[in-house]
């Protein structure tokens, strides 16, 4: 009876919904067959189909080193990323004043602040401290990078706690180091896994920065997409392209799969 | 490592006279406090400093900008491109998050799952997937020109057209997501009352409906907004040189031609109007609950 109401509005609202989704999804979707061209230029495939651009990833172009130099960049900033951010958002929950209401805008800034700016900013600085193309240099800014999704995160899951159970556990005997332990921890560590999975992945994404203060000794995955793409459009790149598309659904369903776990054992309760 | 802004960390003396217990939390607070105010703040003011201290101590560099023609057409581009992307991610992500508000609930989790999904796809193998489908021999003029509703290829890239439609792609979900969540907090009965009351579907549509939707289109708006300005990935490679944003041409002065003092002015500018834009979203939204990744 009530949809009755809104149907005519809703069906072309729909259509319209579906068309804009499909030209979300429909491009990207594109990288899969041209993947598998036999081709050395950007093609679709036609009749014969190919791996070799699958197999050049793991041969002489230098994929692989690219892959493992934004695995070491990205689980070093997450790490710190994640020590870091959940320090903060748990003495700003306990302490929750003025000055920390303040401080969480400096910890938001590198969110806010365009990546071009952060790129003429660490260019600059890195120089001067010798930080330029190096490991720790490109794993600071990551850090500062993704600090604030997981201050952001952590955050989240302390909305709901009560500041009483902190109280509560000192006054039954135990101490802050204990309280931290075996109170806090358990109740945030959800908001930490999803800081870090966030924190991980800007960091494996980020390429503004690093084209300018990387070059040869760091050459993450990213970068080497980007060089890929301006010299000659690399078919490469789209059998790259198709195993994210795969990774990406693989974790989004899983993710699913996991909320709707976690609603049903808290509906249960 | 540069520590001048020490007054930033955060004013210790004010941590004293709180119970001892709470040391620990203040140590929490300010260990990456201190971090970000040393290692990120500083770069970043010394930008602004050197905007004001390079070549000459002074404003020149910003009356340079003002008066420049070259970029004037740079930062009217930019106002133009984002103007566009902006309107269109609107008008494209409010539909969306309105039907995705009201189907049922099987094709409502599937379209939020392909939301997501595009919203994940690294910015890059995105831009490279439109190169594919719109550059001169790629796949869609290859199949307009195959059904001969064309006989040359059409220009897609290299012009505001390419550089539009990549960006859209970009912002689109970053307009969903904020439209559908506001919407979802709207009273699903409102605007079948406003029908049995006797309002038309439009009415009932614009009278109730669109004004509760307000402040989630507002604050999409400017989200749009704040990641379009500094946009860099997409311009760069499917203007290919053609279509210069603000972002690009900061690259170009301090890559190439190496103006310094007019990268960091620029640089400047750009933040201080996001920063601007920011201020002005969280009057609409919490701005730390949108999250998401800049590209």
């Amino acid at each position: 009876m009530q949809t009755d109401f809104r149907r005519p509005k809703l069906e072309f609202a729909r259509v319209v919904a579906w068309m804009t989704v499909c030209f979300l999804v429909l491009p990207i979707l594109v990288v899969i067959p041209v993947s598998f061209t036999s081709k050395r230029y950007l093609s679709w495939p036609g009749t014969d189909w190919s791996l070799r651009h699958y197999e050049s990833l793991v041969g002489e172009g230098g994929w692989i080193n690219s892959i493992g130099d934004s695995l070491i960049v990205a689980t070093f900033a997450a790490v710190l990323a994640l020590i870091l951010g959940t320090l903060f958002a748990v003495g700003h929950w306990r302490l929750s004043n003025r000055i920390t209401k303040n401080l969480r805008l400096l910890m938001l800034l590198p969110m806010i602040v365009p990546p071009i700016v952060h790129a003429v900013a660490f260019y600059q600085a890195w120089s001067k401290l010798g930080l330029l193309d190096t490991y720790p240099g490109l794993i600071l800014v990551h850090t500062m990078k993704a600090l604030p999704f997981v201050v952001l995160s952590v955050m989240a899951s302390l909305v709901n706690l009560d500041p009483r159970l902190e109280q509560a556990s000192r006054s039954l005997g135990a101490t802050s180091r204990q309280t931290l332990r075996f109170v806090l921890l358990p109740q945030v560590r959800p908001g930490m896994l999803a800081g870090a999975i966030f924190a991980f992945i800007t960091s494996w994404d980020e390429i503004i920065v690093a084209i300018f203060i990387t070059s040869r000794e760091v050459y993450t995955l990213p970068k080497r997409i980007w060089d890929g793409i301006f010299d000659n459009v690399d078919p490469a790149i789209a059998s790259l392209g198709t195993i994210m598309i795969l990774l990406t659904l693989i974790g989004l369903i899983t993710k699913e799969r996991y909320d709707k776990r976690r609603k049903t054992i808290e509906g249960a309760d | 490592m540069p520590t001048q802004d020490e007054s930033l960390v955060g004013p210790r003396s004010i941590a004293k006279p709180l119970l001892p217990q709470n040391a620990a939390y203040w140590f929490m607070v300010l260990l990456p406090a201190g971090f970000l105010a040393g290692l990120y703040l500083t770069p970043v003011i010394s930008v602004m400093v050197r905007s004001v201290t390079e070549p000459v101590i002074g404003f020149g560099n910003y009356s340079v900008i003002l008066e420049n023609t070259a970029i004037q057409s740079v930062l009217g581009k930019t106002v133009y491109i984002c103007a566009v992307t902006t309107g269109l991610s609107l008008l494209f992500g409010y539909i969306t998050a309105y039907a995705m508000s009201q189907v049922p609930q099987r094709e409502q989790r599937l379209m939020f799952l392909l939301v997501i999904l595009s919203f994940w796809i690294s910015v890059l193998i995105r831009t490279f997937a439109w190169i594919a489908v719109l550059q001169p021999r790629g796949l869609l003029n290859g199949m307009l020109i195959g059904l001969g509703l064309i006989d040359s290829p059409l220009r897609l890239v290299r012009n505001d057209i390419g550089v539009i439609i990549g960006m859209v792609h970009y912002m689109l979900p970053y307009a969903i997501l904020p439209l559908f969540a506001n919407m979802q907090t709207i009273d699903r009965s409102l605007v079948p009352a406003a029908r049995a009351m006797g309002a038309s579907p439009r009415r009932a549509f614009f009278t109730v409906f669109f004004p509760l939707s307000l402040p989630g289109l507002a604050g999409a708006a400017i989200l749009v907004l704040i990641f379009s300005s500094g946009f860099y990935i997409t311009p760069a490679l499917l203007g290919g040189g053609k279509v210069v944003m603000v972002a690009e041409y900061i690259s170009v002065q301090m890559s190439e031609t190496l103006k310094w003092g007019l990268a960091t002015s620029l640089a400047t500018c750009l933040m201080v109007v996001v920063l601007a834009l920011t201020m002005l979203m969280s009057r609409f939204m919490d701005v730390g609950s949108s999250g998401g990744k800049t590209g």
